[in-house]
């Protein structure tokens, strides 16, 4: 996990460039932060050095710089050697440890622990004060706030979507969402996004997911001919609860057609930029969308690509070239990173499938049935086996499409898996999206099927476009994933639907997970659109990623 | 702009013209508010800021000065068309086809309803559909219709409505009077939808979402003059039609025959082609499909789809029958929580006042008077000793000491003389009852309506 970097310890350039991996948006304003915290430390060295005012200027850095950062460690900390503890400590302020080891090289390392949980003191002191400060210009998507936390001094930080059950941080969603205005002249005109409810009984190792019903949209709560939200994203919105549009890289296309509509019905108000006019339209719309399903790893990297082309338009630019060119750009986008990527993985994924393969898939992944479709086209004989789970039954959609073209195949259930493996070649899985650490997060049941593969011995191949690549780390399911709506797990046999009343009995709680996350471990070969690396890579190619934008 | 409010207020009342004689039936009172109330109130409710209110001049004439109408905060466009009622819902979007400049809900003036409006219109957006409509399960009015001798007729005309296995996707409709050597189903529906559910107790809301395409079809295809009877089972057929495929219709457009029905078919290809490669991109991408158990993509490929909100629960009717009337001013009261007695009316003590009733503005209600169900107009005077049962007196009424109504409707403006015992009668505007009359079951109206048969 991040031990294998953390154990770098004193390496400040390490730190920095993991926090900046790390961090989910570096946008202008926080580069200008990071550097004006970077001058502040340099002038502290100067003066005296004054316990109390460092520590309360770390407070502050440390505030400004980790709420960008999204890093959702994992809490079981206490189970680690002690040596581990003060590691993973500079993490959540690096900047701000840069100077300061350096000044105290000769101090052991108990008095450093010392030292840390004095500032970190400090820190929630300072916090306290600071705290409403911050919320006020953060981008939407899930900013965190550290929680009060009394354990260790490790501090982790969940991303406040996450923290359903601390009703302080829903009461600041709530509020959140009220104060996502359009900005201008019209003050009065409040984009009002309303809160979603969560639904039944959760169980309590999930309680801080959200887990929203099908049955009551959120359109319930927005006025018919919604002018305060642009139709093209209440469709999407919709579309997204009820499952119509499904998939990491439906989802994704479906939002940059939603957005390039957006765009082109957008007009400038008097007085204000395009760049910075525009990005603050599109924030109540993505947490409105946010609210009608969680947004996926592919979806984040997309908005913050758009986010990024909208504030770069220069101002001189007319309106309508620079709508122009935001959809040209979209285009590119969805072109270069969907379809063009869906290709160069085919390519090379079309050199693993040998004649007399038996390959094995699981559920509907988009990428993984273009791949097996382009196979047949180029005459390789192969027999496919899908396996399906419920309550969702994706496979049947995917069976549906190879045997359309042609391909024979078999169809099982999870609980078939050990059964049929001896008879497998190679295994295909598609991805949700690649973690930092080279975790992969799929459908649930995949983690599963990669490790009865492994116990077979079978070969796991994973393939996923670069664009679904995160900069989160996670290692277990249960940190952050997704609760789909528990009543779809009813089913009704022979006219009986047993499970109809389980609101009724109070020690019975249903559980619908969407995703899980598959150890880099399980998988041998992670096929992307830069060619074909092992999973330990993904960090690589997103520190590529980054130097090139 | 999402989608634009149309209000159809031209309708004559064609079912109950006793009643509509002299009142236009957009203004009559259901609960001492105008009928054409109702539908403004939901559309305000949910959010609609102004609709398109297509009406006669008469009754533009009646809503500006009605102050009820005047209390809605909703911005009202009115459009006026000729009396002589042989425009057709159809027609009447035709004529406005300028204004349209988006998607439509077209509601009735006589629809009285508190559905959830986001239902019928999340089918509409969700599955990006042509036609979305709401319908509910029909309500049995018991009400003896006054008037009416012999019993009552039974069941008019039917609809025969089938819906897939959601019970979302509308897949055939037909009127019995259309199905006169039974009812036939083509081989195309079940080869999609082998389960089909048909259900003939369903009553038709007529509130729709329709595609502003649909629109311009209707402009181009001058044939077609209802929506409810002609438009909506077109485009519900033409969902299974073999020339929605594109390439069906270029072969077509070289006969020249046809060439009338293919400009038809030109915009039902319009309507349904509107897919986006982008959206046809992230269709094919996506894991869902609609049904499942056959080697078709979602939807079956088609582009034109209907689906409809059957309602269960809550109160949906139209008032365009003299009981489904009656049954109106008996639920409406309860749908919105204002006190029965209009605080200007002048109500002795020693009145017995049911719970079930509501008496209008500036209405003087006398002693001894017993009142019970029963709706009561405005400007309504009422003397001593008079006893109204389960009836619905109007405007303007004058009822004099100790006469006797029972399950009757007053229209307005009528004076009823001493002693009179009225049951099941339905008295039309501007009558004048003698004193110590009785009639029976009968509807009392002017010589002028009489010379309309």
């Amino acid at each position: 996990m991040a031990d294998g970097g953390v154990t770098d310890g004193p390496d400040k350039n390490d730190d920095v460039e993991r926090a900046k991996c790390e961090g989910k948006e570096m946008t202008k304003e926080e580069k200008q932060r990071l550097r004006k915290e970077k001058k502040q430390q340099k002038k502290s060295k100067e003066k005296k050095d004054d316990a109390a005012s460092q520590e309360s200027e770390k407070g502050k850095k440390s505030d400004g710089k980790s709420s960008p950062a999204s890093q959702p460690l994992p809490k079981p900390t206490t189970q680690k050697a002690p040596s581990a503890v003060p590691a993973p400590a500079p993490f959540p302020m690096p900047a701000s440890e840069a100077p300061a080891p350096a000044d105290k090289p000769a101090k052991s390392k108990a008095e450093l622990k010392a030292e840390r949980r004095a500032r970190q003191e400090a820190d929630r002191a300072s916090k306290q004060g600071s705290k409403k400060g911050e919320v006020g210009p953060q981008a939407s998507a899930g900013k965190p706030k550290a929680p009060p936390s009394e354990l260790q001094p490790v501090v982790k930080r969940l991303p406040e979507h996450m923290q359903v059950d601390n009703p302080d941080v829903l009461k600041k969603l709530a509020k959140k969402l009220e104060r996502q205005q359009t900005p201008g002249h019209n003050a009065a005109t409040k984009v009002e996004i309303p809160l979603r409810l969560d639904y039944g009984y959760k169980v309590s190792l999930f309680s801080h997911l959200h887990q929203y019903s099908r049955k009551a949209p959120l359109t319930q709560q927005l006025s018919i001919p919604s002018t305060v939200i642009h139709p093209a994203i209440v469709r999407l919105g919709l579309q997204y609860s009820q499952g119509i549009v499904a998939g990491s890289n439906a989802r994704s296309v479906a939002l940059l057609h939603a957005f390039k509509q957006v765009i082109s019905d957008y007009t400038t108000p008097p007085n204000e930029e395009l760049s910075r006019d525009l990005v603050n339209k599109l924030k109540p719309y993505i947490s409105f969308l946010n609210q009608c399903r969680p947004l996926s790893a592919s979806m984040g990297n997309a908005i913050k690509y758009i986010k990024k082309e909208i504030s770069n338009i220069p101002s001189q630019c007319k309106e309508e070239e620079a709508k122009r060119k935001l959809l040209n750009c979209i285009e590119c986008y969805i072109n270069e990173k969907i379809i063009l990527a869906a290709k160069a993985i085919a390519k090379y994924s079309i050199e693993k499938i040998s004649d007399g393969d038996v390959i094995l898939v699981y559920g509907c992944s988009s990428l993984v049935n273009h791949i097996l479709c382009e196979a047949f086209e180029k005459a390789i004989k192969f027999h496919v086996i899908v396996v399906d789970s419920r309550p969702r039954l994706e496979g049947r959609e995917a069976l549906r499409r190879l045997v359309q073209r042609g391909i024979s195949c078999t169809y099982v259930l999870i609980s078939a898996v050990s059964y049929i493996l001896p008879e497998v070649s190679k295994v295909f899985l598609g991805a949700h999206a690649l973690l930092a650490n080279g975790y992969v997060m799929s459908r649930v049941g995949t983690s599963q099927i990669a490790l009865v593969a492994k116990a077979f011995n079978v070969p796991v191949l994973v393939c996923c476009e670069t664009y679904k690549f995160c900069d989160r780390v996670q290692t277990d399911s249960f940190v952050s994933n997704e609760l789909d709506d528990p009543d779809d797990l009813i089913v009704t046999r022979k006219g009986k639907t047993q499970l109809e009343d389980w609101q009724q009995v109070d020690s019975l709680g249903l559980l619908n997970l969407v995703y899980d996350v598959t150890p880099p471990d399980f998988v041998d070969l992670v096929i992307t659109d830069l060619g074909m690396i092992p999973c330990t890579s993904v960090p690589v190619v997103l520190r590529v990623k980054n130097v090139d934008q | 702009m999402e989608l634009q409010a149309v209000l159809m207020a031209a309708g004559g009342g064609s079912r109950m013209t006793d009643l509509t004689f002299n009142n236009p039936k957009p203004m009559l009172p259901v609960g001492n508010k105008p009928l054409v109330w109702y539908p403004l109130n939901l559309l305000e409710r949910v959010g609609f800021e102004e609709v398109i209110v297509i009406t006669t001049k008469e009754v533009n004439k009646m809503m500006s000065t009605d102050p009820k109408i005047k209390d809605v905060k909703i911005k009202l466009d009115v459009v006026c068309i000729q009396e002589d009622g042989d425009m057709g819902t159809a027609d009447a979007l035709r004529h406005i086809h300028q204004k349209i400049k988006s998607d439509i809900l077209v509601v009735s003036c006589d629809l009285i309803t508190d559905v959830a409006l986001h239902e019928v219109v999340d089918l509409f957006r969700a599955h990006n559909a042509t036609v979305a409509m709401l319908m509910s399960k029909a309500h049995e009015f018991t009400e003896i219709v006054p008037g009416q001798k012999g019993k009552k007729k039974t069941a008019e005309q039917r609809d025969f409505v089938g819906v897939d296995q959601s019970s979302k996707r509308l897949l055939f409709m037909a009127n019995e009077a259309d199905l006169e050597d039974g009812l036939s189903i083509r081989k195309s529906i079940m080869r999609k939808h082998p389960r089909m559910h048909l259900k003939t107790g369903l009553v038709d809301a007529h509130l729709y979402c329709l595609k502003k395409a649909v629109v311009d079809f209707l402009t181009e295809n001058k044939s077609i003059s209802s929506i409810r009877g002609e438009l909506v089972p077109y485009l519900v057929r033409k969902q299974f039609s073999k020339t929605t495929d594109s390439h069906k219709v270029k072969e077509d457009a070289e006969d020249q025959n046809q060439k009338k029905s293919d400009c038809s078919t030109n915009h039902e290809i319009l309507i349904s082609s509107r897919d986006e490669p982008l959206l046809q991109l992230s269709q094919e991408r996506s894991c869902w499909n609609d049904h499942h158990g056959d080697m078709s993509e979602a939807y079956h490929g088609g582009k034109l789809r209907c689906y409809v909100h059957i309602m269960d629960q809550g109160l949906c009717f139209r008032a365009n029958t003299i009981p489904a009337y009656m049954e109106a001013n008996r639920l409406t009261p309860k749908l919105f929580e204002e006190p029965a007695v209009h605080p200007s009316a002048v109500i002795s003590d020693r009145c017995q006042m049911g719970s079930d009733s509501i008496i209008g503005a500036l209405s003087q209600v006398a002693d001894k008077t017993s009142i019970k169900r029963s709706t009561i107009g405005n400007s309504t005077t009422i003397k001593e000793k008079v006893k109204v049962t389960n009836s619905i007196i109007m405007h303007g009424v004058t009822i004099e000491e100790g006469c006797n109504i029972q399950s009757s409707v007053i229209c307005s403006n009528v004076v009823i003389g001493r002693g009179a015992d009225l049951k099941h009668c339905l008295v039309g505007s501007g009558q004048q009852i003698d004193s110590d009359a009785e009639r029976n079951n009968e509807v009392i109206v002017g010589t002028d309506q009489l010379m309309e048969i």
